[in-house]
């Protein structure tokens, strides 16, 4: 059966995008497949009595060792803030490529504290810093310093020790640059190191609040339980920094949503499901009920996607259940369908990803695909000419051509650079000072712009005589063509109109690392928690590979 | 030192707020990378140039003719650059392109380099007394080494090189008679067998 690619003016919606959940691809969960039969240590454990020091980790195999490097901190309660302004950490970390020497520590101790004001090199890999949950990690310590286990409703309520603010990689801050490490064989995936990096950083607090509760009271104190540790992850606390990154990047954007697009494809195409494969879908979905009931959030527009997906997800179960037959042809086309009838956006996506999880076959594949060289396709085909052009975006565009930029709602946002942090912002272009300075990132707005130019050039113009007066849509010409061979790298909506929730974007991307439980502070930054539920390193070697609907606290 | 994405995202932001459109300052953030990257002096020559534009006249070509005369001051090697990228599928028909007066040539260079990798073809350029060999994009060869900034170069002259080989039919003839000495003779049992399809390979 011939099953068409879901439409991108349907599916690159922000309010679709921003309706994704983790799932077999995303990144973190290939991290860990790829990195499970890999020989992990704690080379050095440095803290003093409450907790303050540095540390190293590592990952082996062969001759190849990525070492993360961690300086614990003593920080004031005052100083602390999750915050891109903040300046101080309770802890700050490196990925180093290889194992440090002590002068590699000594040099690191002095710059990664610092974080953006630091200078890393060429052999660090990774940068990012971290605060507790203070609440939660003294409580912790509390306990096991008296010989029991602390309260887990209030550890599910939060789901970690720490949270990470930012994580960098990609030569920021003199990282090392991708090129000098793309041909690695074990990282040929979106941001896998980073995924690494945020692993051994929830190993870290496990060790750390264990040797603070020991020292409190060695004689009482006991350790963390594994299970427990098993279901705490790393928080995160993420703002506008990631959304300019899904415009800015095409091809790689285009890459992530293809692969998810062609899992679907390939499922919804199987004639005849096994019944080991129908069985495993629908205890993942069952199981992942724990997931939604136990998602907290303040936020009453994440509440409430949270109560329309219990909704959905309970009735679908029902479906299955009780009036559905997995020996019919084509099941997962029947489900799809069934789906996209009786259920909300976010419902459709969360089923989606489950979808994946009884096809290792056809994922795995896919993972391998989603990396991308934007470099290749950065040149314009200047040779094409201006009714070439036109037609492109007629038929790529043809819902952004629709938005009236002239009205003041769909023109009312821009995106900038905070001079302060060198981060992105957004404001209100008509109260707020700076529009002048606005980043290339209203692409919709852009491209009808450029649209109402050829309409009014000569058909048979070549692109560079077109450019040569144009140069101010040059950005727009060029993202046009990589529309045309990548059909879903460009986001098809208005990224500056007064109704765009930005979390959206962020939300799409944290889905593709493998986040759950978002919870939008407000709508522009978000809290999640990475790796809750994942197995521990010393249990990588023969994990459950669906960890993630098996989150117990 | 600076990574070369720090390198990219920095000159694109100073090409943007010394006047260019966001398009153009991407092109340039991704030419004076591959300069560093090529161990020349890319951020030395911007750098200047945009301190010389606040005080100095350059000139925007915007189409490019075999010979190129500036009236009003030195080529601005960005716009010149952008064009010549642009416009590359129509200029390689010309073997030789002059050019009278380029400002800061080397940052010129660096589009230069990207269109060799556009049409696959080398191209030298001979820069007053300085000449570059720019390689498909890979590299470039030059006698401009340990140097730091090129003002102005008065007189540009560029090639495009067609496809050809950079050594004698006899000097290949020689080594290929060397390589044949790894190959074996093959006997008629060789002939045979060696292949797996006999001496006929009809169905």
């Amino acid at each position: 059966m011939n099953i068409k690619l879901r439409d991108p003016k349907e599916i690159m919606k922000l309010s679709r995008l921003g309706s994704f959940h983790q799932s077999k691809l995303s990144f973190l969960r290939s991290f860990l497949r790829e990195f499970k039969n890999w020989e992990f240590k704690r080379d050095l454990f440095n803290l003093d009595e409450k907790g303050f020091g540095e540390s190293v980790y590592s990952f082996k195999k062969k001759d190849r060792v990525y070492s993360l490097v961690c300086f614990a901190n003593r920080i004031s309660d005052e100083e602390r803030s999750d915050r891109v302004i903040a300046t101080k950490w309770d802890a700050a970390f490196t990925l180093y490529d290889g194992i440090p020497s002590k002068d590699d520590i000594k040099r690191l101790k002095n710059e990664v504290p610092k974080q953006e004001i630091g200078r890393l090199s060429y052999k660090e890999l990774t940068l990012s810093r971290a605060n507790k949950s203070v609440r939660v990690f003294n409580h912790v310590v509390e306990n096991l310093s008296k010989g029991q286990q602390p309260d887990l409703d209030l550890l599910s309520k939060v789901g970690y020790l720490y949270r990470t603010t930012a994580v960098y990689g990609s030569g920021k801050f003199g990282l090392a640059d991708r090129f000098r490490i793309k041909d690695r064989e074990e990282i040929n995936g979106p941001f896998r190191l980073e995924m690494m990096l945020v692993y051994l950083v929830r190993q870290f607090t496990f060790d750390q609040v264990n040797h603070v509760a020991y020292y409190k009271d060695p004689k009482n104190a006991v350790k963390l339980e594994e299970n427990i540790c098993k279901n705490l992850g790393i928080g995160n606390s993420t703002g506008l920094g990631m959304a300019p990154f899904i415009v800015n990047h095409p091809t790689l954007l285009n890459n992530w949503i293809m692969s998810r697009e062609l899992a679907l494809q390939k499922i919804r195409q199987i004639k005849k499901v096994d019944i080991r494969d129908s069985k495993l879908f629908l205890e993942c979905v069952k199981n992942s009920l724990t997931n939604i009931t136990s998602w907290n959030t303040e936020s009453s527009y994440q509440q409430f996607k949270i109560k329309s997906l219990l909704k959905d997800v309970q009735n679908f179960l029902d479906y299955i259940i009780n009036q559905f037959d997995f020996q019919v042809d084509y099941p997962f086309d029947k489900i799809y369908k069934w789906l996209e009838k009786e259920s909300c956006d976010e419902c459709v996506e969360y089923i989606v990803s489950i979808m994946m999880e009884p096809y290792n076959e056809i994922t795995e594949p896919l993972v391998k695909l989603m990396s991308s060289d934007e470099e290749k396709y950065f040149d314009i085909p200047t040779d094409k000419t201006v009714e070439e052009l036109r037609i492109i975006i007629e038929k790529e565009y043809s819902n952004i051509l629709k938005i009236n930029f002239e009205k003041k709602e769909n023109n009312q946002n821009f995106w900038f650079i905070s001079k302060n942090k060198e981060e992105p912002r957004i404001a209100d272009r008509y109260k707020e000072f700076g529009s002048e300075l606005e980043q290339p990132l209203a692409i919709a707005r852009d491209i009808k712009k450029l649209y109402h130019k050829l309409i009014i050039s000569k058909n048979s113009l070549s692109i560079a005589k077109f450019l040569s007066n144009n140069s101010d849509l040059r950005h727009v010409v060029r993202r046009a063509f990589i529309k045309e061979k990548f059909p879903y790298s460009e986001i098809q909506d208005n990224t500056i109109s007064k109704n765009t929730i930005p979390i959206d974007m962020l939300r799409l991307k944290l889905s593709f690392f493998g986040a759950l439980k978002f919870d939008p502070r407000s709508d522009k930054w978000l809290r999640i928690c990475m790796f809750q539920g994942a197995p521990l390193p010393h249990n990588l070697k023969n994990y459950d590979e669906q960890w993630v609907y098996k989150v117990n606290l | 030192m600076k990574s070369l994405s720090e390198i990219e995202t920095t000159v694109k932001r100073a090409t943007k707020a010394a006047g260019f459109s966001w398009g153009v300052s991407e092109d340039v953030g991704k030419c004076v990378k591959v300069l560093e990257l090529f161990g020349l002096p890319g951020i030395k020559n911007l750098n200047q140039y945009y301190k010389d534009r606040n005080i100095k006249k350059f000139e925007c070509l915007h189409i490019i003719n075999e010979k190129n005369f500036s009236t009003s001051g030195p080529y601005c090697p960005i716009i010149l650059g952008i064009n010549f990228l642009d416009q590359i599928k129509t200029i390689k028909q010309s073997k030789k392109i002059y050019f009278k007066s380029i400002g800061y040539p080397i940052i010129f260079l660096s589009f230069l380099s990207r269109a060799s990798e556009i049409i696959g073809k080398k191209i030298y350029i001979k820069i007053d007394n300085i000449e570059f060999l720019l390689n498909y994009n890979i590299n470039i060869l030059s006698n401009f080494f340990n140097q730091n900034q090129l003002s102005n170069g008065k007189n540009v002259e560029i090639e495009i090189l067609d496809n050809q080989d950079n050594f004698s039919d006899i000097e290949w003839k020689e080594l290929y008679k060397l390589s044949e000495n790894t190959f074996v003779e093959e006997t008629e049992s060789l002939k045979q067998g060696g292949a797996g399809a006999g001496l006929t390979d009809n169905d």
